[in-house]
């Protein structure tokens, strides 16, 4: 029980006192995370577009992966990452494995199915009412697809915060590819669980408070968000 | 190039082996405002949005005197019931012309021209959802009129509107059609028919039933049905 009280206090120290390595960690989890966020909805809410305004062939198989990918285990999303950018692997050459690059892969992987799919369900209900409208004034493709991204801005950003939270409190993948290197590749969850296996709760919690803090945020947005948006604030 | 004259010889639409409508012969000329009147479920929407083009033929021809792309890009077309974009008044308004990429400024100074004339002017930054059900029914009439479109198809643009509303709506409608707008609108109302119609479509069951000048179908309609209807019977 001291031992637990002795690091909470601690951990309001290190989190007053902005401690350097306390903070170098903190901002490297929301470089790579937001780095990956945005790589992975500047390619998702183009595609979640396209899937609603356009009846191709493999249409449904795409919707279908998508939804199947969501659920694949960060884990093993780590793994293969692993294996692809290892030395003996096919993008071996680029030498990525244990870089902040190869987290951003992989966080990219993971979220990537999980924006497109949030993104499709609620660009398909603005689809369905702006439908007989974009088809009368004669819009093209890729003008359509701007205006459901755009007036549908606020639901998509709800997608990439979802994005977001899902990437920044993933361990599995990111210590698989990243290796947890101090200085180099140390994320606030892969730290946390190091520190708690050395026993240095101190740190720990102060990474953990940080973790809940950023979570919280995000949760906060999205409801905010989300209520505006089901509220009609358009 | 002008888009008239419009001609659609055997234009027929099937929804799962069903006739929708058709089989249409119709030939549309000139200046005026032509209205298609008829029961519920009689075809009036379905015959506006195959004139229109939004429907896919099953069979026969619709064509226009210019290249079908041309062609409508020069119509405008008001829903009966409105769709408007999750926007501002004004956003409403400068969204066709923008699709022409006309200049912001043009389309902004033309947007405050017609949210006054349909009496929005108050409103313009106002987002659309809070219009009530009349003022979102002249907005998406503005909204067509703002491309000034050669033919304008109206799916019952006053079914909601009080009779100032109605009023205010016809004088637009008249003026239009007075600087060149060929009209075509479906009705319910048969006061607004016979103050507006220089001709008539009567439908019923998908057909054409009945197309002729409007003073010779509301002083002497040909066909027993069309009698029906103007007397206020059921007709089958
Ligand atoms: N996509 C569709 N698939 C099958 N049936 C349809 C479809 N669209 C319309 N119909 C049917 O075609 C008939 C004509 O519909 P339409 O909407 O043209 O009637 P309307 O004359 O405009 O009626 P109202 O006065 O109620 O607006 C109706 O019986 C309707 O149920
Ligand atoms: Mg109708």
């Amino acid at each position: 029980m001291t031992d637990i009280w002795e690091g909470l206090v601690h951990a309001f120290r290190l989190l007053v006192a902005l401690d350097p390595d306390l903070s170098e960690i903190t901002l490297l989890s929301l470089r790579v995370t937001l780095t990956a966020v945005v790589i992975a909805s500047a390619l998702a809410l183009p595609l979640a577009a396209l899937l609603v305004v356009r009846r191709f062939r493999y249409r449904r198989t795409i919707i279908a992966v998508l939804n199947a990918l969501m659920g694949l285990p960060p884990v093993v999303v780590g793994l293969i990452v692993y294996l692809l950018l290892s030395r003996s692997g096919p993008f071996g050459v680029f030498d990525l494995l244990f870089t902040p690059t190869a987290m951003i892969i992989a966080q990219v992987i993971i979220i990537l199915p999980l924006i497109a799919s949030i993104a499709h369900q609620s660009l398909r209900e603005l689809w369905s009412d702006y439908h007989d409208l974009l088809i009368s004034l004669n819009t093209t493709q890729p003008q359509r697809i701007g205006t459901l991204i755009w007036d549908g801005r606020r639901a998509l950003l709800t997608a990439a915060l979802a994005g977001f939270g899902r990437a920044i409190g993933e361990v599995g993948a990111i210590m698989i590819v990243g290796g947890n290197i101090d200085h180099a590749t140390r994320v606030l969850t892969t730290a946390i669980a190091l520190e708690t296996g050395k026993g240095d709760f101190a740190l720990a919690l102060a990474l953990g408070f940080v973790l809940i803090a950023l979570a919280i945020t995000v949760n906060i947005a999205i409801h905010w968000l989300t209520r505006t948006e089901t509220e009609g604030r358009w | 190039m002008g888009l008239l004259p419009l001609i659609a010889s055997g234009a027929v639409v099937r929804r799962r082996e069903n006739l929708l409508i058709g089989p249409v012969d119709l030939r549309l000329d000139g200046t005026g405002i032509t209205i298609v009147i008829g029961p519920n479920g009689s075809g009036k929407t379905s015959l506006l949005s195959m004139l229109h083009g939004v429907l896919r033929l099953s069979g026969g021809d619709i064509i226009w005197a210019c290249p079908l792309a041309e062609a409508r890009r020069k119509q405008g077309f008001v829903f009966q019931s409105p769709i408007l974009l999750r926007r501002s008044v004004r956003e409403n308004l400068t969204y066709p012309l923008s699709l022409l990429k006309t200049p912001r400024n043009e389309a902004r100074a033309k947007a405050v021209d017609w949210a006054a004339r349909v009496g929005l002017g108050d409103a313009l930054m106002h987002p659309a959802r809070v219009l009530s059900g009349g003022e979102r029914q002249k907005l998406a009439l503005a909204r067509a009129l703002i491309r000034d479109p050669e033919v304008l198809f109206l799916d019952e643009p006053c079914s909601s509107l009080d009779g100032r509303a109605t009023r205010e709506i016809e004088e637009i409608l008249t003026g239009a059609a007075h600087s060149g707008t060929r009209i075509i609108m479906s009705t319910h109302d048969m006061g607004q028919a016979r103050r507006l119609g220089d001709e008539v479509v009567f439908m019923l069951g998908g057909k054409l039933l009945e197309f002729c000048p409007a003073t010779a179908f509301f002083d002497a309609p040909e066909t027993e049905q069309s009698r029906a209807f103007l007397r206020g019977d059921i007709v089958e």
